[in-house]
């Protein structure tokens, strides 16, 4: 009965050798490169290159399929949900309006509002691969040791790696106390109505949140007796030197991040976007 | 030993110390000397203390618990209320009594490395130091594991190794024994008493399991009751002074059962452990006494009310989680399930309460198969208690938590009262109708939990490890009070790993092992069994070790005339 909050399943690859900092670093790196252009040659050339990475680590598609899905829904809904709010927002932008038909009055399609919103969720779905590569190729244990050496205080990161450790003990407990509440008779199917459904599950956080407390009494009882902080920083026992190929990938998010920024400013004369209707 | 030199670590003078929470103080007037090398066991029932001097010690108190402290505590020479907790655990390293809570790592490295961590060691040499001390608990090759994949016991060795890696002077153990199954308790006690012998450490074992820490060598024992040390002597006099059942503190069996068999217990017997006990000076009258013959109450032949036949569960398809299940219980009975951790006792429960449904075979109540009974259903014929009564309760107010089975199940408020009224006499609850849950002590609100599940009129009553936790007389509380309910006509069925109970209260026990029953028998014959034992981590209890020692003929007939003396001559 293991319910982790994420399945880290460790491989030997180059993705997955890299240190848990590098990753984050390039995380950032690429998210912020895409975040800022609004270039889809560039934003596709990057959606690209994180699907090779994505490839390089050999993590399989189905691990990524429910979230997939999930984003696709949000992606079409947005997609949607934009053209409903502002039809023309892409003229606006690009300041021409080539028309393409139009449904009423109002609701005109043009190359220009299409340029746009293709542009946006190839943002967004450019987030998929990397946001993905990096929760599943890092060890849940870096995760903390990675912010911390990024400059994150270590107290706060701490919080992060102990949400993780007790997360699914807390989720057994629910289903253990839940159990024993449904063998008194609270009914939490749909058979019951919903007003008494939130009631009976009160009955079932009342008990939880009070054996939390104690376990967060005893917890914090246990890091004090253990010099948790005692200094203002601490080390790491799962972070990993930075090696060649960490410094490497580093260089790469840094030239990934540079580019978009070139883009902006050499290319597209200091616009975030690309403008080829003039 | 002879090369204990006489230094003090640990000097308590006219020590008291009053919680700030608490009208009055929870320790007084405590001296108390422990020199560098000794090994201590802190007893005295629950709420005298105990545990409020091990905080005192680590440094909690007065770091994290506040409270006003009188006289002066030196911990290796420092005076611990000018100090700081950081300071002391150098000194002192603690292992908590749930080694579950605090093990704060995602996995055994990272969690005994957490103190190196935090005192900025470079990572190649904690690595280093983390490998080393692991190696010794005997943890050296489960760096990796997160502790979901930990038995209960292999969780305390890692604790263990946490607090070693400071390299500390003082080990503090906390109830070690708590949450361990009897052969897991027994292996830690060997694994603390192997680490004090090889390096020379201060062991302080604070525990009211008196006879299984006794499985090794204890310099001394202090007995804490109500807040003052009321006596520091060496096991061999403690046993012989009599001083442990006065406080409501067990005394190992073998102990009692010398002095059912009227044996005036010396000093000089070394009564203190078992091994050491002379059994020379106690054979003839131990023998005597169990060659006497007591009427024994018979029992009529009852209709079956649960059995299960060849009944298999599985959660996932990897592994089957109970195999061929079948026993049978009949009306009125009590029967402990005992084996492992793992083992499958929980399950078990899951399955006959209806949380989760056979894969093969089936369960029957009074010959009907429940299948299609559901959990709802069940609840109103078999009641579950589960071990902590806090993750049950959930309304304020004791009538409420009570009287919520039958609202829910829409009964009428007569109806509701006058059943509510009765379950709260029968767990001697009646004076507390109209209090709040929070004005309960642990084992009032155990009671509550049992009478929510009695306003149903259950004919069967489940119960995860009722006594777990609770010293001497509360588990004989506790113990008499479901012997009462079961004298009343409601079967009862126990999860437990307290060969104890088992043995006094249950005279069927089920033994599960690896998802199978293994032993299906009398708790006497259980307990005799050493390949059933050996096979389900129990303990053999050592009323049988006696037994063999003064060699009794029949050692299964030793144990039994023991506990049939129990229950039809003392008790009575």
């Amino acid at each position: 009965m293991k319910t982790k909050l994420f399945d880290y399943i460790e491989r030997d690859n180059l993705i997955f050798r890299l240190s848990g900092l590098t990753k984050l670093i390039c995380f950032i790196c690429m998210t912020f490169s895409v975040m800022f252009s609004y270039d889809i040659r560039y934003i596709l050339f990057v959606t690209v290159l994180s699907c090779v990475f994505f490839w390089m680590s050999e993590l399989k598609f189905k691990q990524i399929k429910v979230m997939l899905i999930y984003v696709a829904i949000f992606l079409l809904l947005n997609f949607i949900l934009t053209y409903l709010f502002s039809p023309v927002y892409g003229t606006e932008i690009y300041g021409t309006s080539h028309e393409l038909f139009r449904f009423s009055k109002r609701y005109v399609v043009t190359q220009e509002q299409l340029l746009y919103q293709i542009t946006k969720i190839s943002k967004y779905a450019s987030m998929v691969p990397m946001g993905m590569l990096f929760l599943l190729t890092t060890n849940p244990s870096e995760f903390a040791a990675s912010l911390n050496r990024i400059g994150v205080s270590y107290k706060g990161t701490y919080a992060l790696s102990l949400t993780l450790r007790y997360f699914p003990d807390i989720i057994r407990e629910y289903n253990d106390i839940a159990l024993a509440q449904q063998s008194r008779g609270l009914d939490f199917s749909k058979k019951e109505k919903f007003g008494q459904r939130v009631k009976n599950v009160v009955a079932v956080m009342v008990p939880l949140i009070l054996s939390t407390l104690d376990r967060i009494d005893l917890i914090s009882n246990a890091m004090d007796l253990r010099s948790f902080g005692k200094h203002k920083k601490r080390t790491w026992y799962v972070a990993e030197p930075l090696r060649k190929s960490d410094y490497i990938a580093i260089a790469v998010g840094i030239l990934i991040l540079a580019g978009s920024l070139l883009m902006t400013f050499l290319v597209n004369g200091g616009s975030r976007f690309w403008n080829p209707f003039i | 030993m002879a090369d204990k030199s006489n230094q003090a670590v640990i000097e308590f003078r006219d020590f008291g110390f009053k919680y700030f929470s608490q009208m009055e103080p929870t320790l007084y007037d405590i001296d108390l000397t422990i020199n560098k090398g000794e090994k201590v066991l802190i007893v005295g029932p629950s709420g005298s203390g105990k545990s409020t001097i091990g905080h005192c010690i680590n440094g909690l108190i007065p770091f994290s618990m506040k409270g006003e402290i009188t006289g002066s505590l030196k911990v290796c020479g420092q005076e611990t209320k000018n100090s700081d907790i950081f300071s002391l655990s150098k000194h002192v390293g603690t292992v908590l009594q749930d080694s579950d809570g605090q093990f704060v790592g995602l996995s055994v490295g990272e969690d005994i490395a957490f103190a190196l961590e935090n005192d900025l060691v470079p990572v190649g040499e904690m690595r280093e130091t983390v490998q080393k001390v692991a190696d010794i608990v005997g943890m050296g090759s489960m760096l990796k594991s997160s502790p979901y994949e930990l038995s209960g016991g292999q969780k305390q060795r890692v604790s263990f190794a946490g607090v070693m890696v400071d390299d500390v002077d003082i080990l503090l153990f906390d109830e070690p024994l708590a949450n361990l199954d009897p052969a897991t308790g027994k292996t830690a006690i060997a694994l603390i008493d192997d680490v004090h012998k090889q390096f020379g450490k201060t062991v302080i074992i604070i525990e009211h399991r008196l006879e299984d820490v006794l499985y090794r060598d204890v310099d001394r024992i202090i007995v804490i009751s109500d807040g003052r040390i009321v006596a520091d002597k060496s096991p061999d006099e403690i046993m012989a002074s009599g001083i442990l059942p006065e406080l409501g503190i067990r005394e190992p069996l073998y102990v009692t059962a010398m002095k059912y068999a009227g044996i005036e217990v010396t000093p000089e017997m070394h009564a203190g452990r078992m091994e050491t006990l002379d059994t020379a000076a106690v054979k003839e009258p131990l023998l005597k006494w169990a060659s006497q013959k007591i009427q024994k109450e018979e029992q009529p032949e009852r209709p079956v009310i649960l059995e299960a036949e060849h009944m298999d569960f599985q959660y996932t398809s990897r592994r089957k989680n109970l195999q061929d299940i079948n026993f049978r219980i009949h009306e009125g009975e009590m029967v402990s399930i005992v084996g492992t951790n793992g083992a499958g006792k929980s399950t078990l429960a899951k399955v006959i309460c209806g949380f989760v449904h056979e894969d093969k075979g089936c369960i029957r109540y009074y010959g009907e198969d429940i299948k299609d009974w559901t959990i709802k259903e069940r609840g109103q014929k078999i009641g579950y208690v589960m071990q902590n009564p806090n993750q049950m309760i959930s309304k304020p107010m004791i009538y409420d938590e009570v009287a919520l089975g039958l609202k829910i199940r829409g009964a009428s408020e007569d109806v509701i009262e006058e059943r509510v009224d009765k379950a709260l006499r029968v767990c001697g609850l009646y004076p507390f109708k109209k209090w709040p849950v929070s004005a309960l002590s642990f084992g009032q609100k155990k009671r509550v939990t049992i009478a929510s599940m009695l306003v149903l009129d259950p004919q069967i009553l489940i119960l995860d490890e009722p006594t777990a936790g609770q010293d001497y007389r509360h588990y004989t509380d506790i113990m008499e009070f479901l012997k009462s309910l079961n004298d009343s006509g409601v079967t009862i069925i126990m999860i437990t790993h307290d060969m104890h109970l088992m043995l006094e209260y249950t005279p069927h026990a089920i033994v599960i092992h690896d998802g199978r029953i293994i032993g299906d028998s009398s708790a006497v014959d259980i307990l005799t069994d050493e390949e059933i034992a050996g096979k389900a981590s129990l303990k053999l209890t050592s009323l049988y070790e006696l037994a063999l020692k003064i060699g009794a003929e029949d050692p299964a007939a030793f144990v039994d005339h023991f506990i049939t003396y129990e229950r039809e001559v003392v008790r009575k």
